[in-house]
């Protein structure tokens, strides 16, 4: 079975501003697939590259097998879900959803029957006859997915749907979206700049930061296993120290930092004397911790203490100054501001990468 | 004493109107169904008086006013100054039946060069109308949607630049243009596709064209105000939707900027049917237009009861197909000031 959306040396530039660089990439049917990314990014960009709005400046977009080159956003088998829906206000609820199939000439008794049939789908059966205006937010949603799917794409492609919605109603919609995709099992593409959307809802994500993508992976794998020291500070909350490789052992690393020597895996292989970030997630710093025996550790002074139930937020500053944020579970005794603490982490939590050389 | 009576109607009914309306208000309020900060409190006593003032000098003087002296000669006889007034001076129709019926002394049943005259002059309003929107329509639409910010700034001064010439300078330049001795016809025979001058002016092309272009730009501002405050995401939705460019247009643009075109083919149908100097200056030799005749009841016949009717003949006419053309099109009056 073909890919279902294949990129294969994607550029896209505006004048010299290069948007996306060297996309390559594999979608395969089904999938959940999610581009997470700082706004600007590009992952707008490519989504429109896909859906045919925009024309890579090289390279090639291939939809289920099919070189897209030429082809246009109206006779591709995508749908395109857009930030503000764009629903069509002079239409009612039905006539939006049948519209895709107005414009294919299906006729009018089979168009209805599908369009009744969305309507259940989406649980919008008694609202078929309102104008768009008199709709919820959720129920706008809803509309714009069934007006999607009635065309019956391959593939999906949601460019931020839920971003105008609120907190309560986003949650809510994350569990719906997932829920319909396993029910119509077509591939869905989700931008987002929200990395809860994208680790709750997606079989794979790709991360992409200033036209680039950086990992592509589940959501274990871009949380737990960073490539790049942009995913592992996008990704999740993170401290980071900087510092140079003293020692090298067992897929370890010893880091000199300013804060004493600290261990941590070193996955991409970085070699003694170089430049590296080390980062530490603050769920695995831990307080009182003295460091010698089973890790790293240093000195730092509780600033401010944010007790929010489950968790308890720790923020801390050390000698060079620098924040840290470490996460207590529900147990663990609570330090008081001003006071001085020693923090430490497992080897096995520390990760070491490569600095960039901008940075 | 009918003199006195017409000039109590014209003044008197614009100013009980506006007293039915004052006593309304202050009903409203007192019963408490208008409800909210008064009009003065809004505004404050100078800005609400200069308001008043203002709004009811230039509704009153500068259009009820005209307009009711205007249907009250309409309604008089065609008399000279010194019996105005006079025994003689009472309201008639003669001056409507004139229009339908012609010259008692004349042996015709109907006066159908006026009336021709006068469906001619809406049925070809209609048709300019219609087309005016052709033209303006794509220009409104790539300037509202399609053109970068320089090339519509350039687009403006061109549209706009050749409206500060006058409109009869405008219409003479066409009649100089399409002359039989004039460039375009030097053209046609230079080329040799015609051997001789083909007569626009007695063919009608440039009375059509230059009403065409009088009152294009009446067209071109509600359309492209319209198609402006379109989402752009909307157009791109049915394309990606599989709809075809003219689909997009039939049921997705056009919808949306019905009050714009409303409001643009009533701007431009009304000035059309109610033009006159290019009717004056390009009209045909066998080309009766409405407009002309109005104007010689006035400064050739000196008829000007018999003028004034005939230009309320032509306005209630435009008003009238002009709110069932709306109506047919489910419009209200509001929607075309949006």
């Amino acid at each position: 079975m073909a890919a279902a959306v294949e990129l294969e040396g994607v550029n896209v530039t505006f004048g010299d501003f290069v948007a996306v660089r060297q996309a390559n990439l594999t979608i395969e049917p089904g999938e959940f697939f999610s581009f997470l990314g700082p706004s600007g990014c590009g992952k707008t960009t490519l989504l429109r590259t896909i859906s045919g709005f925009i024309e890579p400046t090289h390279g090639s977009v291939r939809i289920g097998g099919q070189d897209m080159k030429g082809i246009g956003p109206n006779r591709r088998p995508t749908a395109l879900i857009f930030q503000n829906l764009a629903l069509f206000p002079m239409m009612s609820v039905a006539e939006n959803i049948g519209y895709g199939l107005r414009v294919r000439g299906v006729p009018r008794h089979e168009r209805d029957e599908k369009v009744k049939n969305l309507l259940i789908q989406v649980a919008l059966t008694e609202h078929g006859h309102k104008r768009v205006a008199e709709l919820s937010g959720g129920q706008k949603q809803r509309v714009a997915i069934a007006r999607a799917l009635a065309v019956e794409p391959k593939v999906l492609l949601l460019d931020e749907p839920l971003s105008a919605l609120d907190l309560k109603l986003r949650q809510h919609m994350r569990t719906e979206l997932r829920a319909i995709q396993k029910k119509v099992g077509i591939t869905f593409i989700y931008i987002t700049h929200d990395q809860g959307e994208a680790l709750t809802m997606s079989d794979r994500i790709a991360v992409m930061n200033a036209g680039v993508i950086e990992q592509v992976g589940d959501g274990r794998a871009v949380y737990a296993e960073p490539r790049t020291p942009f995913v592992a500070a996008f990704v999740g909350e993170n401290n980071q120290i900087r510092g140079r490789i003293t020692q090298v052992a067992d897929g370890f690393a010893t880091l000199e930092t300013p804060l004493g020597l600290l261990k941590g895996r070193n996955p991409v292989g970085l070699g003694v004397g170089e430049e590296a970030l080390l980062f530490v997630r603050p769920e695995a710093l831990r307080l009182g911790h003295d460091g010698q025996a089973s890790g790293s550790g240093f000195e730092a002074e509780t600033l401010d203490v944010a007790y929010e139930g489950s968790v308890t937020h720790v923020t801390l500053r050390v000698r060079t100054g620098q924040k840290i944020t470490a996460t207590l579970g529900a147990g663990s005794a609570l330090p008081a501001p001003g006071e001085m603490l020693c923090l430490g982490f497992a080897p096995q939590d520390g990760l070491l990468l490569k600095r960039p050389e901008r940075a | 004493m009918s003199g006195i009576g017409g000039l109590t109607l014209t003044i008197g009914l614009p100013l009980i109107a506006a007293l039915v309306l004052a006593a309304l208000s202050a009903y409203e309020r007192r019963t408490g169904t208008a409800t909210g900060p008064g009009f003065f409190q809004r505004n404050g006593l100078a800005i609400g008086l200069y308001l008043v003032v203002a709004v009811g000098f230039w509704a009153f003087f500068i259009i009820l006013l005209p307009q009711l002296a205007m249907v009250d000669m309409s309604f008089r006889p065609k008399l000279p100054p010194a019996q105005m007034g006079g025994p003689k001076d009472l309201y008639t129709l003669e001056n409507y039946r004139y229009f339908l019926f012609g010259s008692t002394t004349s042996t015709a049943e109907w006066n159908w060069i006026h009336i021709k005259a006068f469906f001619l002059t809406i049925g070809v309003s209609v048709v300019i109308t219609a087309f005016n929107f052709v033209i303006c329509y794509p220009l409104a639409f790539h300037m509202a949607q399609s053109a970068t910010l320089a090339r519509l700034r350039l687009l403006l001064l061109l549209l706009i630049i050749p409206y500060w010439v006058n409109e009869i300078l405008r219409a003479f330049a066409f009649r100089v243009l399409l002359s039989s001795g004039g460039i375009i016809n030097q053209l046609l025979m230079g080329s040799g596709l015609t051997s001789e001058p083909f007569d626009f002016l007695a063919a009608d092309i440039g009375l059509y064209m230059g009403l065409s272009y009088a009152y294009l730009l009446m067209m071109i501002f509600p359309l492209y105000n319209a198609i402006e405050s379109l989402d752009r995401n909307q157009i791109e939705a049915a394309r990606d939707l599989g709809a075809p460019w003219w689909h997009i247009h039939a049921f997705i643009v056009m919808p949306h900027s019905k009050p714009g075109i409303a409001s643009g083919c009533t701007l431009v149908f009304m000035l059309t049917a109610g033009a006159l100097a290019a009717p004056l200056v390009l009209g045909g030799p066998r080309t009766l237009w409405f407009t002309p005749i109005v104007y010689d009841r006035f400064y050739q016949a000196f008829n000007w009861p018999q003028g004034a009717a005939y230009a309320l003949i032509l306005l209630v006419t435009c008003i009238v197909f002009v709110l069932v053309v709306l109506r047919a099109f489910r419009l209200s009056l509001g929607e075309i000031t949006r």
